[in-house]
């Protein structure tokens, strides 16, 4: 079995709602963590990310003035400053099909539907700490590989060209535990 | 013990994409624990968050004197971008928060709400008192949940309520196929 050392992960919180962001930091600081830094909107997020250089940053979508979905698309600048492999969870209230493609396409990790609850927050970090997906760049995207899977049953376009793509799968820490010794 | 992976970044290149295999800097987080390790941090933050619920009763009608502050601004001055854009947010904000407080039926009638704001062609042609309908509906949730028929009650008025903006928003956006699709589709919130 496998448990996160939540002391030893730097965690940004950014959301516009004060009562959000407090559950966010007593669900957090239950699970360990000792580093959680907060932001109201997107833009001190940015300069925050720049200075603490977070390790997993946690973002609502609907913000004034500048959102999560831009904060992630300035955070997966390849040429930014900060890191742009970090691991972003977007938690929002928006749940219809077009916006999870949205959030994906701006390089989005996981995406956490409202209302928030331990279990579906613990299982988002678990799921960036333990399975973490090779990134992948494009002319337009650059982010997280959009493919989950590499089911052979998948019987629709192939849209990467180069022949049979083969993409680095990194076994994840679990199912590397899983296999006997 | 083995020896330390490559802390190089890997890069592959194909014909339009570059796959890009980094080192994870996060195994170092995980460790191992016996089965017979007891602690449950899932459990530990579950237990928190009930600490709180004393809150959130208060939270939520925080929430709704905002949403009812947004609609009083349209009901002034129309509905400009900016009295548009708060009543939005002050809805999404309780879509969101409001189950997690304890309140799920003001939730989803948030919901609805937040729908007819999103995909009326023109919110000066909603039927006339929906949206008032809505407000009422969720500070009337809010201010009546400790009754103890209150839950069935709610839950009936949300979906009522969701019924008939549903109705309005499929006739209203028959010739706006985009809308439609959104209106008509499911959510795909994924259960825990």
């Amino acid at each position: 079995m496998f448990r996160i050392d939540f002391n030893k992960l730097r965690f940004l919180v950014c959301d516009d709602n004060p009562h959000m962001r407090r559950i966010l930091r007593t669900l957090l600081h239950s699970f360990g963590a000792r580093e959680v830094y907060e932001s109201e909107d997107g833009a001190t997020a940015l300069e925050m990310y720049s200075h603490y250089v977070p390790d997993i940053v946690i973002t609502d979508w609907s913000m004034p003035i500048f959102d999560g979905l831009e904060l992630a698309q300035m955070i997966r600048q390849p040429e930014s400053k900060g890191n742009p492999f970090a691991p972003i969870i977007m938690l929002t209230g928006h749940s219809e099909k077009r916006r999870v493609t949205v959030a994906r396409d701006a390089g989005v990790t996981e995406f956490l539907a409202k209302p928030i609850s331990a279990k579906g927050l613990y299982q988002r970090v678990l799921n960036v700490v333990a399975n973490p997906r090779p990134f992948i760049k494009t002319k337009t995207y650059f982010g997280p590989d959009r493919r989950r899977n590499t089911a052979n049953a998948y019987i629709g376009p192939e849209r990467r060209i180069g022949g049979e793509v083969e993409v680095l799968q990194q076994p994840s820490l679990l199912d590397k535990a899983r296999t006997p010794v | 013990m083995a020896k330390d992976k490559s802390t190089t970044v890997q890069v592959q290149t194909y014909a339009d994409h570059h796959v890009i295999t980094q080192p994870n800097p996060l195994r170092k987080v995980l460790r191992r624990v016996a089965e017979e390790d007891r602690d449950d941090p899932v459990a530990r933050a579950e237990k928190a968050l009930a600490g709180l619920s004393g809150e959130f009763k208060n939270w939520m009608e925080v929430e709704t004197i905002r949403l009812a502050a947004a609609h009083a601004a349209i009901l002034n001055d129309g509905f400009t971008n900016a009295t548009r854009e708060e009543l939005f947010r002050a809805a999404h904000d309780i879509k969101g928060d409001a189950a997690t407080f304890g309140f799920p039926s003001a939730g989803a009638t948030a919901e609805s709400l937040c729908r007819i704001i999103e995909h009326a062609p023109d919110l000066g042609k909603v039927p006339s008192g929906l949206i008032a309908h809505h407000i009422n509906a969720i500070q009337a949730i809010v201010h009546a949940r400790t009754k103890l028929d209150t839950a069935s009650m709610a839950s009936e008025l949300s979906r009522k309520l969701r019924g008939v903006a549903d109705e309005f928003l499929a006739h209203a956006n028959r010739d706006r196929p985009d809308h439609l699709e959104a209106v008509l589709a499911p959510s795909i919130a994924p259960a825990d």
